[in-house]
């Protein structure tokens, strides 16, 4: 397996907080990894420096072979809060991307009507977001981000502020795209099912200061049924981990 | 938010919302008869007071309050003598002068107030000290410099809109959420396509409302103005009338003055409804 993003010893502190201690990771070409935590772990934060918009203390994150030292196209991200444009259409928001690679106008137009499709939401071209549900609008974040055909994708808890039908719909939604556009994606959530739903592979953050718990591959076939007893064991067992780590932090 | 199901989350919102719209019509006829009453009382009160006064309580000279009819006929009288439509030009053009100055410097500023912390620095104590006073304090010091021109006055009236236009404009330039940056930077945007389809459009509402607050400012400070040295404008129609004891002309250049900022007023919002029609749209207007 290529490895795509490789996150070298990285630790991060703000002021005399160390936020992340020497964190090393090895990311696949067309792998979902998602970063487990309870918040607090830091795992957000090294996201962040995977896109570049924090720089490691010490430590590199390298993608493609390139220390990452700032935002760049090549590294797409679908943030919680959507972040879309509220003065642009759902299609000019995705349009965004192909607009700044100089895509003439009716080549991205093509381009963001395909991915608008992709998320099914073509009846919406026209909408701004403030007229969007959540869920729309991100679903228009994702085809935002992908219309623009990035090397790694990032995905910072997109589905944290959604209700729960909606969640669950639009994970299922993130496996047939995955499908579609075979991207590297890292996710962080602190969900563990929507973790074990999506990810081949999971990365449990400790806490005090965030660091590698564990790693581990998921050992089921997709599609996932997340009532089977495999799904299930598997839950409860992160489930255990991910405790030891809230309780370190002294909540209760 | 509640739980949405595949089809209420793809199924267009408007089909429910028609009884609301009705709702909504409904409102607004409500709204305008009350503002029809409204204006049809004042005047009607105005009248009675006048009359009333002329013809039975005889408590002060009904030269000091004509009827409304009595300012109606002054406008008339003016129009025909061709005094009402230039001084109205003669304002407007002041006015239209020193917004368009006020407006370009103050964008200006407050765009490169509002990208730069070091040029903030800079600039924001003189600013700062000079903003609190009331533009109509350097007046006369203005028409010395200047002289009794309009060189002056529109100097005078671009002075004074510029600070609400530079406030908004620096305020709404700083604050573009930093997430709207960042999605930007990971689509391939540079610092100056990011200034261009991102900090520009997220300050313009900011923007629009201080050239709004900049222009209601030019038509208040106008007045004053062509009361101190103007042979032409509504504030030497109202200032020369005084000199007469022209009650109805007095009367009669105030009324222009508010008819006037009634309809750039509502022309602005007009202009601000379009191009923030992504806003007025999210509240479902």
């Amino acid at each position: 397996m290529k490895s795509k993003i490789r996150i070298e010893g990285v630790s991060k502190a703000f002021d005399a907080q160390v936020v992340l201690d020497r964190i090393t990771l090895e990311i696949g070409e067309d792998t979902l990894t998602c970063l487990l935590g309870p918040s607090g772990c830091g795992k957000s934060t090294l996201l962040s420096m995977v896109a570049g918009f924090v720089q490691p203390s010490r430590g590199r994150v390298v993608v493609d072979g390139i220390e990452v030292t700032k935002p760049s196209a090549d590294r797409g991200i679908v943030f919680q809060d959507y972040a879309l444009f509220p003065w642009r259409t759902a299609l000019e928001n995705i349009e965004f991307g192909p607009m700044i690679r100089r895509l003439p106008r009716r080549e991205r137009r093509d381009v963001a009507a395909h991915y608008l499709a992709m998320v099914g939401l073509e009846a919406h071209a026209d909408k701004f977001p403030g007229q969007l549900s959540g869920g729309m609008k991100q679903r228009v974040a994702i085809a935002r981000a992908i219309a623009n055909r990035p090397s790694v994708l990032l995905m910072d808890e997109p589905f944290g502020a959604l209700d729960a039908q909606t969640r669950e719909q639009l994970q299922e939604e993130m496996l047939r795209i995955r499908q579609l556009e075979r991207n590297t994606i890292l996710f962080v959530t602190h969900s563990i099912s929507e973790a074990l739903f999506l990810a081949d592979r999971i990365v449990v953050m400790a806490t005090l200061p965030g660091a590698v718990k564990q790693v581990f591959e998921v050992p089921l076939a997709f599609p996932r049924d997340r009532m089977s007893p495999q799904f299930l064991g598997l839950e409860r067992m992160i489930k255990a981990l991910v405790r030891e780590e809230v309780l370190k932090l002294g909540v209760n | 938010m509640t739980a949405l199901s595949d089809a209420s989350e793809n199924a267009p919102p408007t089909d429910a919302t028609a009884p609301i719209h009705a709702a909504r019509r409904r409102e607004r006829l409500t709204g305008f008869v009350l503002r029809s009453v409204s204006i049809i009382c004042f005047f009607a009160l105005w009248y009675a007071a006048s009359f009333l006064n002329a013809h039975v309580w005889k408590l002060f000279n009904p030269v000091l309050l004509p009827p409304p009819q009595e300012v109606l006929a002054a406008a008339v009288e003016l129009t025909k003598s061709g005094e009402l439509p230039r001084d109205i030009a003669a304002s407007l053009s002041r006015v239209v002068e020193g917004f368009l100055v006020a407006a370009m410097l103050g964008v200006a500023i407050g765009t490169i107030v509002g990208r730069s912390r070091r040029i903030e620095q800079l600039l924001e104590p003189p600013l700062e000290l000079l903003r609190p006073i009331p533009p109509l304090a350097f007046l006369p010091v203005l028409v010395l410099w200047f002289g009794i021109g309009e060189m002056s006055k529109v100097i005078f009236i671009a002075y004074a809109a510029f600070f609400p236009i530079y406030t908004t404009t620096c305020e709404g330039i700083k604050y573009v959420d930093v997430l709207l940056i960042r999605a930007a930077q990971t689509l391939g945007a540079s610092e100056r396509e990011i200034f261009r389809h991102v900090v520009l459009p997220a300050a313009t509402p900011s923007i629009i409302t201080g050239l709004r607050v900049g222009f209601a400012q030019c038509l208040f400070v106008i007045v004053a103005a062509e009361f101190l040295a103007a042979d032409s404008g509504l504030g030497y129609l109202i200032n020369d009338a005084r000199s007469f004891f022209l009650m109805s002309h007095m009367l009669l250049g105030a009324a222009v003055i508010g008819l006037i900022g009634f309809v750039f007023n509502s022309l602005l919002r007009r202009l601000e409804a379009y191009i923030l029609r992504w806003r007025v749209d999210a509240r479902g207007n």
